[in-house]
């Protein structure tokens, strides 16, 4: 049951420097801790963030086991053009989420 | 011996006069402040913030649960009380509340279950588990703002002044009450930390040190292994007291779920 919060400007004047925020339900478990019993519990985290603005991209991010649950990217962009960025989260145990926003510049 | 009563009389006072500093003092109602109040900027800034707050995965994953048929009956909670945003408003301030089936107070997370069982004919979620405390987070987001109100049922008396009782009593190997912190000591700090005044107002919330989401009865089992006493079990009538008598205390407070915690 994952899920995503997005936040990106609804509307931005062409040149504007803009945030773009994003939240990821992951619990990124690192791998190196152990059940009370003394098994490893097994690595299981995101390893990968990118964002495509029109298609191009414009933001990649690769994570490691010591990146907290949850992760929350921001991020800024200038605002060139109407149209969608797009988001994807990969990691482990085929792990695949993408998510998008749009924006209208004026 | 004709002195004794005049000795004994002269010991009460003694002992009256050495007693009244260690009753501990309830905070006045102008003094009281949300954990909130304590955190830095950045922290705080991460509770206001909807697309910030990871609180909020909670609540989106229990609104979607909120609307999952499951059970025998093959019911969702939105099959009996509809659109919770307008059904569940308010709720969250009101509780523990008292169940007249069981005659005692059960917590937001208890209510849930029971509701399962007896109106869904689903197994119970078990305490702590993400289900059941994105389920909570989502009923109890739709009271935020709500000034918190527990307590005003009377049949609730016995068991505020059990949980009262609880929260005074010391206990655990440091032999330390709730009160000693977080009545005497919430404007000072503990290793770093600052000691807040208990003032349950955001749960279930998101605690970093957690990375997930926690129930009020998790914060509390924590804080009793921290003054080294056997924490009791998820779900037992003392959490509930306790939690009904922080609660109580709080009142008026408004509801911030899901709050963010350091």
């Amino acid at each position: 049951m994952a899920s995503a919060l997005i936040n990106v400007p609804a509307k931005a004047k062409r040149g504007d420097i803009i945030e773009i925020k994003t939240l990821m339900s992951h619990i990124m478990e690192t791998g190196y801790r152990r059940t009370a019993t003394g098994e490893i519990i097994p690595r299981d985290i995101i390893t990968s963030f990118s964002c495509r603005y029109n298609g191009a991209e414009i933001f990649r991010a690769d994570l490691f086991p010591a990146t907290a649950a949850n992760p929350f990217i921001t991020f800024s962009t200038i605002a060139t053009d109407s149209g969608k960025f797009d988001f994807e989260w990969i990691g482990d145990n085929g792990f695949s989420e993408i998510a998008s926003a749009s924006i209208t510049v004026e | 011996m004709k002195s004794t009563p005049a000795i004994a009389a002269a010991m009460l006072l003694v002992a009256t006069v050495i007693a009244v500093p260690l009753f501990a003092t309830e905070i006045p109602q102008a003094q009281r402040r949300s954990g909130y109040s304590f955190m830095t900027p950045d922290t705080q800034a991460m509770q206001n913030d909807d697309t910030a707050n990871p609180g909020m995965l909670g609540v989106l994953d229990g609104e979607a649960l909120w609307k999952k048929k499951t059970g025998a009956l093959n019911k969702a909670c939105a099959d009996c009380h509809n659109d919770a945003q307008a059904s569940m408003h308010g709720v969250a301030a009101r509780y523990p509340a008292f169940d007249p089936t069981l005659g005692r107070p059960v917590t937001l997370e208890q209510r849930v279950n029971l509701c399962r069982v007896r109106h869904q004919q689903a197994t119970p979620l078990p305490y702590e588990s993400r289900d059941l405390l994105a389920l909570t987070a989502f009923v109890a987001r739709q009271s935020r703002g709500v000034p918190i109100e527990t307590g005003a049922d009377p049949q609730l008396a016995p068991f505020v002044a059990k949980g009262h009782d609880l929260f005074m009593q010391r206990q655990g190997q440091l032999n330390l009450g709730c009160t000693n912190c977080h009545d005497d000591n919430w404007d000072k700090h503990l290793a770093g930390s600052a000691i807040t005044q208990a003032q349950p107002t955001g749960y279930p919330l998101y605690r970093l040190e957690w990375q997930s989401l926690g129930s009020l009865e998790r914060r509390l089992r924590a804080c009793m292994t921290g003054i080294r006493a056997q924490p009791f079990d998820y779900g037992a009538p003392e959490l509930v007291e306790l939690e009904l008598y922080l609660m109580t205390r709080a009142r008026g407070m408004p509801v911030e779920t899901p709050a963010v915690r350091p």
